[in-house]
């Protein structure tokens, strides 16, 4: 440990579940994700755990369910089309109030879509997707260092909360190669007993795990105690990164690899004496609304950049509020955006605020 | 410092070996690196490439459109990607399999004969390294010792006993730029 290796981002993820104490995966192939799984088919059984290719998304997001409410660390990986197939589990592990950790490795849709990059699930994994008034932390890094730092503490934030946390890489996030470090290693056999588990009622009171409440004042109460552990959330697990915003007169707001390539763009607008400034939400749920409206005060436009026909954009707006315009670019369908078009789009803007 | 590269050439090739033999060396040297397969709609047309980024400093995007170098190993590569080379930048041609000639002016061009050359060595397989040899003698970005020594790295075990000629390639491709 302590030694920088060059890995994949699908293989440094699945090697970080694994350094996290994550024994259990269960999954169905799906590209561009296809390494995690084959990294996990290969590992988990050299660290005496378990990797099951399900006969179908569901049948695995279910097994999750179970392994997760005997009281596991426990992985599941896929991608877009995938992970809609997934949301019957993902709704009742999160009503069942269970912790475990899914990765999405965004592609093209809607429907079959495409295999090449895309941010169109942004909707999905911050909004719901699954039925029900549930939220699931969701993460996304922007290197292959950040995707190993946060699939780590993902396992933590859910243990944490009793709630699935979800991993949101595009398909570059997974394929590309990027030293890493793996900063620590954690026995499952060290982890805190989780009291609420289902693996066994000898000598104890049984545990239920359920998230099936016929009586609408029950599920009332349900509801508001969910309600409260994401207002938690919202208080504690905001993550993002900020560059360039002391002197920043517009603000590109990106998550995932669109904020590296807005990074360039930001290069190339400083060289033609445009200041611009990034904030770069890593927490998509729960998503930094203070930060944004603080640079509301401050700076003069918005510029949100994503790999989507426009979902995060949404969230920028609300915390925006009326105070600046808020300008959208992005490319969709696996098109990636390149920084200069978005200088493009920069000097677009510049011409409209003057 | 920092140093966009794309390679390319057909399947096979071992396109994707050298990019990653570059940037575990650079990583070596204590460089930022990034290594990025083909990926998006580019990879369509019958060529493998990969990008290939090495800085100082933290790298902002991991793709290239307005690489530095370009190595490319084939002729459909060439059409490519010749035109995405920064201007003052270096293309270095396969030029056992690549007649053509480049119709830039304003970027230096280097004739590499790898396969003639790894085939002299006796395995063809062996092109690539030709041609990072003589990207490493040209471009002082990371040294051919750090290469070398990386080959331990990036070669499957099976392969070790391959290394001595894949050594020895790289330092005829880089023979040939000194």
């Amino acid at each position: 440990m302590g030694e920088k290796i060059l890995m994949k981002g699908n293989e440094a993820i699945a090697e970080a579940a694994i350094k996290a104490g994550c024994r259990y995966f269960f999954g169905y192939p799906i590209t561009p994700q296809n390494a995690l799984p084959e990294y996990m088919s290969r590992r988990l059984p050299e660290v005496g755990g378990v990797f099951l290719q399900a006969e179908s998304e569901v049948a695995a997001s279910n097994m999750v369910y179970g392994a997760a409410g005997a009281g596991a660390r426990v992985l599941t990986s896929s991608s877009s089309p995938g992970i809609s197939l997934k949301m019957e589990g993902i709704s009742y592990i999160a009503g069942a109030e269970l912790p475990a950790v899914i990765v999405n490795m965004m592609r093209g849709g809607p429907g079959l879509g495409g295999i090449q990059p895309s941010q169109s699930d942004y909707f999905q994994a911050t909004k719901g997707g699954g039925h029900g008034d549930y939220r699931l932390v969701v993460l996304a890094p922007s290197s292959v260092q950040e995707a190993v730092d946060l699939t780590m503490e993902a396992f933590e934030i859910a243990d944490r909360y009793r709630n699935p946390v979800m991993i949101v890489g595009d398909g570059i996030i997974g394929q590309m190669m990027e030293p890493v470090e793996f900063k620590k290693e954690i026995d499952p056999a060290d982890l805190p007993k989780k009291d609420w588990a289902t693996d066994g009622a000898k000598g104890r009171e049984k545990n239920v795990i359920n998230s099936l409440f016929l009586d609408p004042r029950e599920l009332e109460k349900h509801n508001l105690k969910l309600k409260a552990k994401y207002d938690k959330m919202k208080e504690k697990e905001v993550r993002y990164e900020t560059y360039k915003m002391d002197d920043a007169e517009l603000v590109i707001v990106a998550y995932g690899t669109t904020a590296r390539i807005a990074l360039s763009a930001i290069e190339l607008a400083r060289e033609k004496g445009i200041k611009v400034g990034l904030i770069r939400p890593i927490s998509l749920f729960p998503f930094p609304e203070k930060i944004i409206a603080e640079a509301a005060g401050k700076v003069n436009s918005f510029l949100v950049v994503e790999m989507s026909a426009g979902q995060m954009v949404e969230d920028v707006r609300l915390a925006v509020n009326g105070k600046k315009e808020v300008y959208f670019y992005g490319r969709t369908g696996g098109m990636v955006p390149s920084p200069e078009e978005i200088v493009e789009e920069i000097v677009k803007i510049g011409g409209a605020i003057k | 410092m920092k140093e966009e590269i794309i390679m390319a050439g057909f399947g096979g090739q071992g396109v994707m070996s050298m990019g990653k033999l570059l940037a575990y060396a650079g990583m070596k040297e204590g460089d930022e690196v990034s290594w990025m397969p083909s990926y998006g709609p580019e990879m369509r047309g019958g060529t493998a490439n990969c990008t290939v980024i090495i800085s100082s400093e933290k790298i902002p995007s991991p793709l290239s459109s307005r690489p530095d170098t370009v190595m490319v190993m084939n002729l459909p590569s060439l059409e490519k990607f010749a035109p995405m080379v920064k201007e003052g930048g270096t293309i270095l041609i396969n030029s056992s399999l690549i007649a053509k000639e480049v119709e830039r002016d304003d970027i230096e061009v280097i004739k590499v004969p790898a396969n003639e050359i790894a085939n002299e060595l006796g395995n063809s397989r062996v092109a690539n390294m030709v041609m990072l040899g003589a990207y490493l003698a040209r471009k002082n970005i990371v040294k051919l010792d750090t290469v070398k020594k990386s080959l331990k790295d990036v070669l499957p075990e099976r392969r070790h006993d391959l290394i001595p000629i894949n050594e020895e390639a790289l330092d005829r491709g880089a023979a040939l730029v000194k």
